[in-house]
C-alpha cells in the first residue's frame, strides 16, 4: 500500500530524513520509534505533503502511484490520514462544520453528491459515541480550548468519520491519561480491517500494548537503523535508546 | 488638479439653481447657504489632512459628475430584487438616480414615519423636529457641509416612543447610469424616541459602469432607551465611490450598533461617529472588509464619552487582497467626567496578497482616570499550518482559504440580530472568495 524508497527530506536546506525505506501493506500496523530530533514527525508530515519539506531524492508510492506532486488534499481524498503530534487551533469553525467540509470535499473529488445531512448525522453520531465524545464538544470551535486529551480524541474521530486508507499517527499517545488511551485506541482498532493500515508513531511503548504492532522501526538520525517485531518495542521501553546509538554510532 | 477645483467649482456655482428648485423658504435655508460656504472654504479634503492621509480622493473627483440627473428611470423590482433583503417584510424607502421611487417603496405613518427627507423639509407638521435635529450633530466639514447644502432627499425615519418596530427599514440608493457620471447626496434623518427599537438596512447601487460618487449624511438620534441596530451593505460595483458621514447621538441608556460590511465599490470612506450624552449608554460598531483588486476601504471612528459608566465595542475585520488598500482609524474620547468607562477597540487585518496594505491607528485620548479602555490591532498572513491542517483533511487549498477567512471574521456576524442578514453576508462572502461551499458560520 505504502512503500517508501531512499527518502531523502529536508527543511530549509537541513538534510531530516537520509534514505527512509518502508514497505506497507494493506492489514497491517507499523509502528515507527525513535529518540526525539530522530525525523519521526518529518516523515508523517512528508507522508502527509506538508510543502515546507523538500523532497531531495527517493519516491513515496501509495497503490503503486508516486504521490509526491500531490498536494495534501489530493493526498487525503486517496486515503492518507494524519493524526497531529499538535492539532492546530482554529476559532469559528466548529468540529461538525469542519467535518462537514471535510467530508464533503473528499466526496466531490471522488465525483460524489455530498453525503444525505440525515447520514451525515447518523456518522457524527456513532463516531462520537465510539470516542465517547460529548455532544456539546462538537459545536464547539475546532480544537479551540480543547485539552490535550480532548484534541486527540477529536483526531481520532476525523479519522473516524474519514476512514482512511493508510493512517499515521503522530505521537497520538502524548498528552493522554490511561482512560483517554484506552478510548483511542480502542477506537483505532475498531477501524483497523484487511484494507487499511496504520503507522503508528511513538517515543514510548505503553500505545502498542493497545494498538499492537506487527512491525516495530526504529528511526534515528534520519534512517531506519533496526526493524523488528513487538519484541524490539519492549527491548527500547527497558534499555532505552542508547544502545541503538552506539550500535550505529560504531 | 484644475479637474478637482473645476468639480468644486461646478458645485458651488450650481448652489443658486438648486436652491431655485428647493423651496427657498424653507427653514434649512440658511443652514444651506451656511453649508456651501463652509464647502467653499474647506473644498474636497485632502492628504494633507491627518484624517485623511492615506486616502485621496483625486482618482473620484476627477470625473465630471452630473449634480441634477435629468432623467428618470424606472426599474422593474424583478431586475434589482437581488439588492433587496427580499425574504422578510421590510418597510422600504427606494431612491434612483437620487429621486424617490414610490413604486419600489413601501413607507408608512401608521404610528411611526417612515418616509421622505422632502417631505420632512417642506411639511409643517415635521417642521419641530427638523428644527430640533436637522443638522444638529453633522460636522461642518467640508464633505459634510457638501452634503448638508445640498439635502434635499432622503430617508427620514420618525419613530415615537415606545414603539416597537417588527419591520426592519430598507434604504437603497440605486444609480442606474442614465448620467456619463453621477453625484448623489443622499441626506437621512432617523430620531427615535424613548423606548422604541428600530432596524435599518443601507445600501447604495450602482446598476452599470458608469462612475458614481455618493456623498451621504445620516443623523440618527437614540433617544433615552432607544435601541437603533443599523446595518450598512456596502458591495457596489468597482466604479462606484462612497463617502458615508454617519453621526449617532445617543441619550442615557440608549444602544445603538452600525455594522459596516464593506466588500465593493472603487473608493469607500466611512465616518462613523457616535456622542455619548447621557449615562450607561452602549455603543457598537463591528465591521467586516474583504476586498481585492485597486479597491479602498477606509473606516474613521469616533466614539466621544461624555458621560460616566457608559461602554463603547469597535471591532474591525479586514482581508485584502491583490492590491486593495485599508484604513482603520479608530479615536476614543473618553472626558474627564467620564468615569467608569469601558471603551474596547478591536482592528485584525489579513493580508492576502504581499501587495496589499492596511493602515491601522488606534488613537485614544483618555481624560478620566477611572476606566477600562483596550485596543488591539493586529495585521498578519494566513496562518500556514492551519491551511496544511485544513488541506490534510481534503479540503482543497482555495475553500480552506476561505474557511479560514470565514473564520477569521466571523464573531463579527454573532450579533447580526436579522438571520437574513446574515444569511446574505454569508453568500456575499462565500461568492466574493470564490467558493460554493455549505458550511455556515
Amino acid at each position: 500500500m505504502l512503500k517508501i524508497n531512499n527518502l531523502h527530506a529536508s527543511v530549509e536546506d537541513k538534510a531530516i530524513l537520509k534514505g527512509i525505506n518502508l514497505d506497507v501493506k494493506p492489514g497491517e500496523v507499523h509502528a515507527i520509534m525513535g529518540p526525539n530530533g530522530s525525523g519521526k514527525s518529518t516523515l508523517a508530515s512528508v507522508v502527509a505533503g506538508k510543502e515546507e519539506y523538500e523532497v531531495e531524492e527517493g519516491e513515496i508510492l501509495l497503490d503503486g502511484e508516486n504521490i509526491d506532486e500531490l498536494g495534501p488534499e489530493e493526498r487525503a481524498h486517496k486515503g492518507v490520514f494524519l493524526s497531529f503530534q499538535y492539532p492546530v487551533e482554529i476559532p469559528g469553525v466548529t468540529v461538525t462544520n469542519f467535518m462537514k467540509t471535510a467530508i464533503n470535499e473528499t466526496r466531490k473529488a471522488k465525483g460524489l453528491e455530498d453525503m444525505p445531512a440525515n447520514e451525515m448525522l447518523k456518522m457524527i453520531r456513532e463516531k462520537s459515541e465510539m470516542l465517547e465524545i460529548d455532544r456539546k464538544f462538537l459545536s464547539r470551535s475546532l480544537n479551540e480550548g480543547f485539552s490535550g486529551g480532548e484534541k486527540k480524541r477529536n483526531e481520532i474521530f476525523q479519522m473516524a468519520m474519514l476512514e482512511p486508507k493508510l493512517a499515521i499517527l503522530d505521537e497520538t499517545d502524548s498528552g493522554l491519561d490511561i482512560d483517554a488511551l484506552r478510548i483511542v485506541a480502542n477506537g483505532v482498532n475498531k477501524l483497523k480491517s484487511k484494507d487499511n493500515a496504520v503507522i503508528v508513531i511513538t517515543h514510548y511503548q505503553r500505545l502498542l500494548d493497545y494498538i499492537v504492532p506487527d512491525y516495530v522501526h526504529v528511526l534515528y538520525n534520519g534512517r531506519i537503523v533496526k526493524s523488528g517485531t513487538k519484541e524490539l518495542a519492549h527491548e527500547l521501553e527497558a534499555k532505552g535508546y542508547d544502545w541503538i546509538k552506539e550500535e550505529v554510532g560504531a | 488638479m484644475t479637474q478637482i477645483m473645476s468639480l468644486k467649482e461646478k458645485l458651488v456655482s450650481s448652489f443658486m439653481a438648486f436652491e431655485n428648485t428647493v423651496d427657498i423658504d424653507s427653514p434649512i435655508h440658511d443652514i444651506r447657504t451656511e453649508a456651501i460656504k463652509a464647502f467653499e472654504t474647506e473644498g474636497f479634503p485632502t492628504k494633507r489632512q491627518e484624517a485623511w492621509k492615506y486616502t485621496s480622493l483625486n482618482s473620484v473627483l476627477k470625473h465630471d459628475y452630473s449634480v441634477f440627473p435629468k432623467h428618470e428611470e424606472a426599474l422593474e423590482f424583478k431586475d434589482v430584487k437581488k439588492y433587496f433583503i427580499h425574504d422578510i417584510d421590510s418597510y422600504k424607502i427606494i431612491f434612483i438616480d437620487g429621486k424617490y421611487s414610490s413604486h419600489l417603496s413601501q413607507t408608512t405613518h401608521d404610528g411611526i414615519d417612515v418616509c421622505l427627507m422632502s417631505a420632512a423639509l417642506t411639511k409643517p407638521k415635521y417642521r419641530i423636529i427638523v428644527e430640533n435635529y436637522f443638522n444638529k450633530i453633522a460636522t461642518k466639514d467640508g464633505i459634510s457641509s457638501l452634503n448638508t447644502a445640498f439635502s434635499a432627499e432622503g430617508a427620514y425615519i420618525h419613530i415615537p416612543k415606545n414603539k416597537l418596530v417588527e419591520k426592519p427599514i430598507q434604504i437603497i440608493h440605486f444609480s442606474t447610469g442614465n448620467e456619463a457620471a453621477l453625484m448623489l447626496q443622499p441626506r437621512n434623518l432617523i430620531v427615535v424616541d424613548e423606548n422604541s427599537h428600530v432596524q435599518i438596512i443601507e445600501r447604495h447601487q450602482s446598476l452599470t459602469d458608469n462612475p458614481v460618487l455618493t456623498n451621504s449624511v445620516t443623523e440618527i438620534f437614540a433617544n433615552k432607551r432607544a435601541i437603533v441596530d443599523y446595518y450598512k451593505i456596502q458591495n457596489d460595483r468597482e466604479t462606484a465611490s462612497l463617502i458615508d458621514n454617519t453621526f449617532i447621538n445617543q441619550k442615557r441608556e440608549s444602544i445603538a450598533k452600525v455594522h459596516t460590511f464593506s466588500f465593493g465599490g472603487k473608493l469607500t470612506r466611512n465616518n462613523l461617529n457616535f456622542y455619548q450624552n447621557g449615562e450607561r449608554i452602549d455603543s457598537t460598531m463591528k465591521g467586516i472588509t474583504i476586498i481585492g483588486n485597486k479597491q479602498h476601504v477606509d473606516h474613521n471612528t469616533l466614539v466621544h464619552h461624555i458621560e460616566p459608566n457608559c461602554e463603547s465595542h469597535q471591532d474591525y475585520k479586514g482581508i485584502f487582497d491583490d492590491k486593495a488598500t485599508g484604513v482603520f482609524n479608530g479615536k476614543v474620547i473618553v472626558e474627564k467626567e467620564a468615569q467608569k468607562t469601558n471603551a474596547f477597540q478591536a482592528n485584525n487585518n489579513i493580508l492576502v496578497s504581499d501587495k496589499a496594505s492596511i493602515n491601522t491607528k488606534p488613537q485614544l485620548e483618555i481624560f478620566a482616570d477611572d476606566v477600562k479602555c483596550s485596543h488591539g490591532c493586529t495585521i498578519g498572513q494566513l496562518d500556514e499550518s492551519a491551511m496544511f491542517y485544513l488541506r490534510s483533511r481534503g479540503i482543497p487549498e482555495k475553500e480552506a482559504r476561505a474557511l479560514l477567512m470565514f473564520a477569521f471574521s466571523n464573531n463579527v456576524l454573532d450579533s447580526v440580530k436579522i438571520p437574513e442578514i446574515k444569511n446574505r453576508i454569508t453568500a456575499i462572502i462565500a461568492r466574493k472568495l470564490g467558493v460554493n461551499i455549505g458550511f455556515d458560520l
